[in-house]
């Protein structure tokens, strides 16, 4: 059998539709940055480990530097870039602003994008490990502190700015209706 | 990362027919950790045969009663499956307790079988490894082994099986199906996995180019009161150093029925049938958890940096069984 190294895929990203030959070697991460100009999503360990690169696949939280670009045709990704609506952030990135959930701001696109995810995954009535009794009838998990952390574990900060971090996921969590209906809402409601 | 050609398979036999046994081809299905090793150099496929579209991404009740879990289902949909978290609550624990939430969101069952240890001497090309490169040596034995195996073990290799879903599975007599070009095929998980004898290059009993379709969840009526307890060096996000799995039906205060599995300490989840046979019948105190657990360990011959998990899996077995005694008493 011949070997074919390379193909045309076309992605959907942030709702528009990308063209282009790759390596089947390429990572949705450097397709994202190097081919497509849209380097908001960082590459932080490229081992699937820290978290910086996380970007919505499906409505879902991935690392893009262990997804192949290849296998991402057909797939809706969201970055960081696709979050927001025009000017008006989400306001899950408004809550990072409001209550300072940085220091470099390297890991914060990986962050917002795995903390809208996670409310989602929060919404729908996943359990988490920090939940104890997982089954149904224990009833849903509040957002505690305790679970917000365990649920943002992929998500490493070299500045160590976990406690803003956490509250600014625990400030977005106020607005979880109009996270889970994919609203963006006005700026600085969420406060 | 070597140059590679990638196909979609269309259905089942397709994929099967795909990869044509090639021993230089894979199935990628979430690539959480094929992907990963081919960055590293450990994996070096010609061809990847992607299964991860296959519709094999449903839970449905079986026959038996039980429950039927297709290879392409999420780590996360498994964990979050009302009826497993009810029916098997260890099992949605343990997948819980591994790896973050976007490796869960991308992994999927079939795929968790088949990671690849974590040992570091596996995942350095640079380093001998008789997994890796069959002949080359151990060097874990007289190296860093602080995480590997206490039990199982040989002198060709001490590495662990990472995964914690397996470890649940496993104490849940989990059956595995798959197909091959001859037709379909199944094995319990305790079965799956190879002895690591002087080959540890051959982990698991699948056929050459078999591909995993389902896992099947007997009706386990004790599983319903059962547990994962997990332990690492951080409080998330990281593999066990130890771990268990256990299910346990008391009633009058003597065990009725019980189920046992150890993480982290073999190069396959470890069914502690020795500590079953000892709970079973007995009285469901401390002192008969202590002793199921030192029956199942006297198998234990730990490495020079590797002696605590001797004592760790001790107590950890007597802490969840206890934990266990204690919820059904309330």
């Amino acid at each position: 059998m011949t070997l074919q190294t390379s193909s045309v895929v076309t992605l959907h990203i942030n709702g528009e539709k990308h063209t282009l030959p790759v390596d089947h070697r390429t990572t949705l991460l450097d397709a994202l940055r190097e081919r497509l100009d849209l380097t908001g999503t960082k590459k932080g360990c490229d081992q699937g480990q820290c978290g910086a690169c996380t970007v919505l696949v499906d409505g879902r939280r991935t690392v893009a530097c262990l997804q192949l670009a290849v296998a991402t045709e057909g797939r809706e990704v969201t970055t960081i870039e696709g979050v927001a609506d025009g000017d008006r952030l989400h306001p899950v990135q408004q809550a990072f602003l409001d209550l300072d959930g940085y220091q470099c701001g390297y890991c914060t696109p990986g962050q917002i994008c795995s903390a809208i995810g996670m409310l989602a995954e929060h919404a729908a009535g996943w359990p988490s490990a920090a939940s104890g009794d997982v089954r149904p009838a224990a009833g849903p998990t509040p957002l505690t502190a305790d679970e917000i952390r365990e649920r943002m574990s992929g998500n490493l900060c070299r500045c160590s700015a976990y406690t803003s971090i956490v509250e600014a996921v625990e400030r977005a969590a106020e607005t979880a209706d109009s996270i889970k209906a994919g609203a963006p809402v006005e700026s600085g409601a969420a406060a | 990362m070597k140059e590679f050609d990638y196909r979609r398979a269309p259905d089942v036999m397709g994929a099967v027919t795909l990869l044509d046994n090639d021993p230089d081809a894979r199935y990628l299905a979430g690539g959480t950790n094929l992907v990963d090793l081919m960055k590293s150099g450990v994996e070096r496929p010609a061809r990847l045969v992607d299964v991860r579209e296959l519709p094999l991404d449903r839970i449905e009740p079986s026959p038996d009663g039980g429950l039927h879990v297709g290879a392409t289902v999420s780590n996360s949909d498994l964990a979050a499956h009302p009826e497993v978290r009810s029916r098997y609550p260890m099992l949605a624990q343990a997948v819980l307790a591994g790896a973050s939430g976007q490796l869960r969101n991308m992994a999927t069952v079939g795929g968790n079988l088949l990671q690849r240890t974590r040992c570091a001497y596996f995942t350095d090309t640079t380093k001998p490894c008789n997994k890796r490169d069959p002949g080359s040596g151990c060097p874990a034995l007289s190296g860093e082994h602080h995480n590997h195996a206490i039990l199982g073990a040989s002198e060709s290799c001490v590495a662990v099986h990472p995964s914690d879903m397996a470890v649940a599975l496993t104490a849940l007599d989990a059956v595995v199906h798959y197909e091959t070009a001859h037709g379909q095929g199944e094995v319990r998980l305790d079965q799956l996995y190879l002895p690591v004898a002087d080959t540890p290059h051959r982990e698991t009993a699948l056929p050459a180019g078999a591909l995993i379709t389902g896992i099947s969840l007997p009706p386990v009526s004790v599983a319903a009161h059962s547990r994962y307890r997990k332990v690492r060096e951080r409080a998330s996000y990281a593999f066990a150093i130890g771990s268990v799995a256990a299910a346990l039906d008391v009633r009058d205060g003597v065990v009725r029925d019980a189920r046992l599995a150890f993480g982290a300490v073999a190069s396959r989840p470890w069914r502690a049938r020795t500590a079953e046979r000892a709970l079973i019948g007995a009285p469901a105190t401390a002192e008969t958890f202590a002793a199921s657990a030192e029956a199942e360990l006297a198998a234990a011959r730990p490495l020079p940096h590797n002696g605590y998990k001797v004592t760790l899996m001790h107590n950890l077995t007597v802490a969840v069984l206890s934990e266990l005694t204690e919820a059904v008493a309330r």
